[in-house]
């Protein structure tokens, strides 16, 4: 049975329904079981969990420790182009936002990788709008190469593409892509994705799997949280990631989980999630999936950041720029959103040093995953 | 002496670097630990900076560094991060680790039996992470590796010796040190290694991840050396029942 048609068969309604059934004698059990599932993840993620959330943390650190050891990972994100045809109703880089649309050249890239390298940074996240025609395939493996001779691991969050084009991105040493379903509440999904091919859930929802299938290491999967009720979007989250786990057994899969923040078209969060809910999402998580990377970037605040990668959290952006140009080309406006923690990384490092945590700025090469 | 290939070490205890929350702190646990061996991932090295996080404090100590393949999903890639080492470490000696499977970080037998036979051939001392397979361990050894490394459960996992069945076996038919890798959570995973009659043992997330990885390297030195001098002395058979310390049948002698 493919993803589509498991989750085909999830009722939304009934799902979310259910996380008020849980008590705590249900989260003390899910707390202690040495390899909680699918309903011991939903009672920890469910109210019924909150008052127990140091006991949650205790047990997600732990884990994170166990596994990752004192390290967290540096990465910054490396926008190419706001060029986008979809229609977002939260997103600054939507078809009808007037923004300068600009798309880097061969120079403007290796400038912008120069000063990314500067910043002692040497994974990075390429990020692009989705624009099929004009950033689409043929750019990406035009500029690849070029981003490549820079860094040691280079990770991609563009457009779901075929799985033709999956197979070029792998040849070409993509070491992750990042595919974020932003809601799995399909009425939802349409509401907040009016226009382009993003509209088209069913594309999305199965690129992951195209991924896993041209063989490229590593998938992230992500929510946008406040699009819908998160704890349900976070349980179906978890049955993606376990299906895709059992079928690309060789895949490595992180999770991202961003909360909408303020951007040049504006509008009101209509799920907000609150910060300490944020922390009971990620350290529930982490029961669930001990092996799981979890990324926060900067779109939360100093403050945040500093209380809960400790807990859970392997690998962070920094210093980071969200528009095509920010970090020399052309260091003003455009930003797809505003960022929160604008520490620069080596800031952001002495922190994470005071608290015990050793940063790692390169895990990869150019040797693996090719 | 624990001798590898043609070198010789007091230490049986080996150590991974990659868990530390501070390299100052690795430093210590080194130097309490007293190892002789130390494992470091070729990925993390930063070859192009002058200073590098993880070597910078490893090259000041006198120890053997033993360079590991982590990442390489196949033979091919160990096989690329294994010259990458040897160029920049000015190292033959080579933690070979093929695990494909993010989830457990399972060995691949196939892979790292084919990577071995290679590595071999081009020159490297090669110490294979394995699973605790007593016919793989076999192959490993024909295919000439300087020591096997079986696993005694899950990388980090910290349960002990979930393979000892196995390992025994290993053990028993080894030509080559066995260094039992993986899985030892507390010094007495370590000391029954050792009593069990393996060559060395290899801890890393046990000593970094407590919250005093110095003395915890001093206490899995103390372990593994107890370990290894009951094995030496000799271990007395277990039995169902109980025995008298002063047989009863002693008279039978005088008469």
């Amino acid at each position: 049975m493919s993803f589509t048609q498991q989750w085909q068969q999830q009722n939304w309604q009934e799902l979310q329904l259910q996380s008020r059934n849980f008590s705590l004698i249900d989260v003390q059990a899910a707390l202690n079981k040495p390899q909680p599932g699918i309903p011991d993840l939903q009672a920890l993620l469910s109210p019924a969990a909150l008052p127990l959330l140091p006991a949650l943390a205790a047990k997600a650190q732990q884990l994170t420790r166990q596994r990752f050891g004192h390290t967290v990972q540096f990465y910054a994100p490396l926008y190419l182009s706001n060029l986008c045809a979809n229609e977002c109703t939260y997103c600054g880089f939507s078809l009808s936002q007037k923004v300068k649309r600009r798309t880097l050249n061969h120079g403007e890239i290796a400038q912008e990788c120069r000063a990314i390298k500067a910043l002692g940074i040497d994974q990075v996240l390429i990020v692009t709008g989705e624009h099929e025609r004009k950033v689409g395939i043929d750019y990406f493996c035009d500029v690849l190469p070029l981003v490549r001779s820079y860094f040691s691991s280079v990770q991609l969050e563009v457009q779901p593409l075929s799985s033709a084009e999956y197979n070029k991105l792998k040849a070409l040493g993509v070491d992750a892509v990042m595919l974020y379903q932003e809601t799995y509440h399909a009425a939802a999904y349409q509401q907040y994705h009016l226009k382009g091919k993003k509209s088209d859930i069913h594309w999305r929802l199965d690129a992951p799997d195209r991924v896993g299938q041209a063989g490229i290491d590593k998938i992230g999967l992500g929510i946008l949280l406040g699009l819908s009720d998160w704890r349900t979007d976070t349980i179906l989250l978890a049955q993606h990631l376990r299906y895709l786990q059992q079928h690309y057994w060789q895949c490595r899969f992180s999770l991202s989980v961003p909360r909408i923040r303020p951007c040049s078209g504006g509008g009101t969060v209509a799920n907000p999630i609150s910060d300490k809910e944020l922390i009971q999402l990620i350290c529930a998580f982490r029961l669930f999936a001990p092996e799981l990377e979890i990324s926060l970037s900067t779109r939360e605040s100093a403050t945040f950041r500093q209380h809960v990668v400790p807990l859970a959290v392997t690998s962070v952006s920094a210093g980071s720029k969200t528009q095509p140009g920010g970090y020399s080309v052309e260091p003003e406006n455009l930003e797809q959103f505003s960022i929160d923690d604008n520490r620069s990384p080596q800031q952001v490092a002495k922190a994470l040093i005071q608290q015990g945590l050793q940063p790692v700025w390169k895990d990869w090469d150019s040797f693996l995953g090719r | 002496m624990l001798t590898i290939a043609d070198q010789s070490f007091h230490s049986r205890l080996l150590l991974g670097s990659g868990k530390f929350s501070a390299p100052q702190l690795m430093q210590q646990a080194v130097k309490a630990s007293g190892s002789q061996l130390m494992t470091l991932a070729i990925k993390r090295l930063e070859l192009n900076k002058p200073l590098d996080d993880l070597l910078t404090p490893l090259r000041t100590m006198k120890i053997q560094l033993l360079p590991n393949t982590s990442g390489a999903k196949t033979a091919k890639e160990a096989i690329f991060a294994a010259e990458l080492a040897r160029e920049a470490l000015q190292t033959n000696w080579l933690k070979l680790e093929i695990h494909p499977d993010p989830r457990y970080l399972m060995p691949d037998p196939i892979e790292t039996l084919a990577a071995a036979e290679q590595l071999v051939k081009l020159g490297f001392v090669v110490l294979p992470y394995c699973s605790a397979d007593p016919v793989l361990c076999k192959r490993l050894e024909q295919a000439g590796c300087a020591a096997v490394m079986p696993l005694g459960a899950a990388i980090g996992s910290n349960q002990g010796l979930q393979t000892r069945a196995m390992l025994e076996i290993i053990i028993e038919q080894a030509t080559v040190p066995v260094i039992i890798d993986a899985g030892l959570g507390a010094p007495s995973h370590a000391a029954a290694a050792m009593e069990l009659g393996a060559a060395a043992v290899l801890v890393n997330t046990a000593i970094a991840t407590s919250q005093d990885p110095v003395a915890m390297a001093g206490a899995f030195a103390q372990a593994v050396s107890a370990g290894h001098i009951a094995y030496k002395a000799g271990l007395a058979a277990t039995q169902g029942y109980a025995a008298a310390s002063s047989p009863l049948t002693d008279f039978l002698a005088a008469l």
